[in-house]
């Protein structure tokens, strides 16, 4: 499939989702619909179910209630038509930044930038022979970031993106997020500090306040 | 699908060679055991011949199971696991793709030094052949075993041990089959044949249900 070619009719619809959590109900009657070239900000306290209703788009969790649908994207399902990117990078400190991001191009398939590209975007290209183990934060979230340029995928959930990146390693991440949205892709973030992306639409996640008990909600 | 499944395999034995890794360390456990029955019977030539194979399949089940514990904890831990739910591939093959890696890195090497580690329980040419044999087709039994153990503790913080508690009765079955298997080879009534086809069936069981269990177990992990 070539780049923006299949993402056109691309539509996420999520209606109603309800998030629970160890017998807790987190948050409830999220919303919104995001078609190809849009990008939706995820804001909320600490705790309000951020990084939560990311997890349930990627099918990490399962929504105690609410529908998810994605419409045109043919056979495939929505696990593989998108990337995560979470907190925990998913790197292996053992290999090098180059072998993690080759391995994520064979196994994700629809292969995209050769893994020495990726890392080039994102300014990492003299670390491609380095252990994972020997980057700093700022660098293993860059690596992790440039996983979103291996191969194809329309939807790309990021859980704080910004989180220990300095302000360069900033800008560029607008810049990819940018040109993945012009190419028809679709961008699902978290965030705490403003992205400045162009016209994002932006929901916030309130947390429930705690009643006690027997106490009509 | 096999594309998939060829990146992580490659991965997860490119990783058990670094360091850190658990190619080798079964192998170190597996000559530690055998090396300390010996000096724990004494250097009774005879009564060790006649237990050999029982110690080396012990000690071939123990090392299994000793690195069994991160087969799918560290993925979790670091996120990998997440990235695996992602691929075209349905979550089974990526169990497959491990767990072959994982017996490529420990059950492999396990049956290919049984021969070395027979001569330090005074085995016959004819039993290190056996032990080989049962070996090679009983490891797979015993990580598809415990693939499914390891998939269930997975996100437990210390796994380790009840990972153990909850695989090893389940390990019974493989040891008996493949302890009786390499004592036929030895001499006895039963034909070598007749216990190591039953050995060849419960890998080959053990790799379907262990297979479809721990992708069952991963799925329902979070």
């Amino acid at each position: 499939m070539q780049r923006g070619q299949g993402y056109r009719g691309l539509r996420l619809s999520v209606n109603n989702l309800a998030c629970e959590r160890g017998e807790r109900r987190i948050f409830e009657g999220v919303s919104f619909t995001l078609r190809a070239g849009e990008a939706l900000v995820i804001t909320g306290r600490n705790g309000a179910g951020k990084s939560s209703l990311l997890d349930i788009l990627a099918g990490r969790l399962r929504p105690a209630a609410g529908v998810i649908l994605l419409e045109g994207a043919g056979e495939r399902t929505l696990a593989e038509c998108l990337h995560y990117v979470g907190h925990r990078d998913a790197l292996k400190a053992a290999l090098t930044a180059e072998e993690n991001l080759a391995f994520a191009r064979d196994f994700l398939g629809n292969p995209a930038s050769k893994p020495h590209e990726a890392l080039e975007a994102v300014g990492l290209a003299h670390a491609a022979r380095l252990p994972v183990a020997y980057l700093s934060a700022g660098q293993r979230r860059r690596v992790a970031l440039a996983r979103l340029l291996v191969a194809h995928r329309p939807l790309w959930l990021l859980d704080e993106p910004t989180s220990a990146l300095d302000t360069a390693s900033q800008d560029t991440l607008r810049l990819l997020l940018e040109s993945h949205r012009a190419s028809g892709g679709m961008i699902a973030a978290t965030t705490h500090s403003p992205l400045f992306l162009n016209d994002a639409k932006e929901i916030r996640i309130e947390r429930r306040p705690l009643r006690p008990e027997g106490e009509p909600a | 699908m096999i594309r998939s499944f060829r990146a992580l395999l490659l991965r997860d034995l490119k990783l058990a060679a670094r360091v850190g890794g658990s190619g080798v360390m079964g192998l170190i456990f597996f000559l530690m055991i055998v090396t300390l029955i010996p000096f724990a019977l004494g250097p009774d030539l005879n009564l060790l011949s006649r237990i050999g194979p029982a110690i080396l399949w012990i000690a071939a089940l123990l090392a299994t199971l000793i690195g069994l514990d991160r087969l799918f904890q560290a993925d979790q831990e670091d996120g990998s696991l997440d990235l695996l739910r992602l691929s075209h591939a349905p979550l089974e093959v990526v169990v497959l793709a491990k767990v072959v890696a994982y017996w490529l890195v420990t059950g492999l090497p396990l049956a290919v030094a049984a021969p070395f580690l027979g001569l330090l329980v005074a085995l016959s040419p004819e039993g290190m052949l056996a032990m080989v044999a049962t070996l090679l087709v009983g490891t797979p039994a015993l990580t598809f075993i415990g693939a499914v153990g390891a998939a269930l503790t997975s996100s437990l913080r210390r796994g380790g041990l009840i990972l153990a508690i909850l695989v090893l009765p389940f390990m019974i079955p493989t040891l008996i089959f493949g302890v009786s298997a390499a004592n036929a080879a030895l001499g006895g009534t039963i034909p070598f044949a007749t216990p190591f086809l039953i050995l060849v069936a419960l890998s080959l069981v053990a790799a379907v249900v262990g297979t479809v269990g721990a992708a069952a177990a991963l799925r329902s992990g979070e």
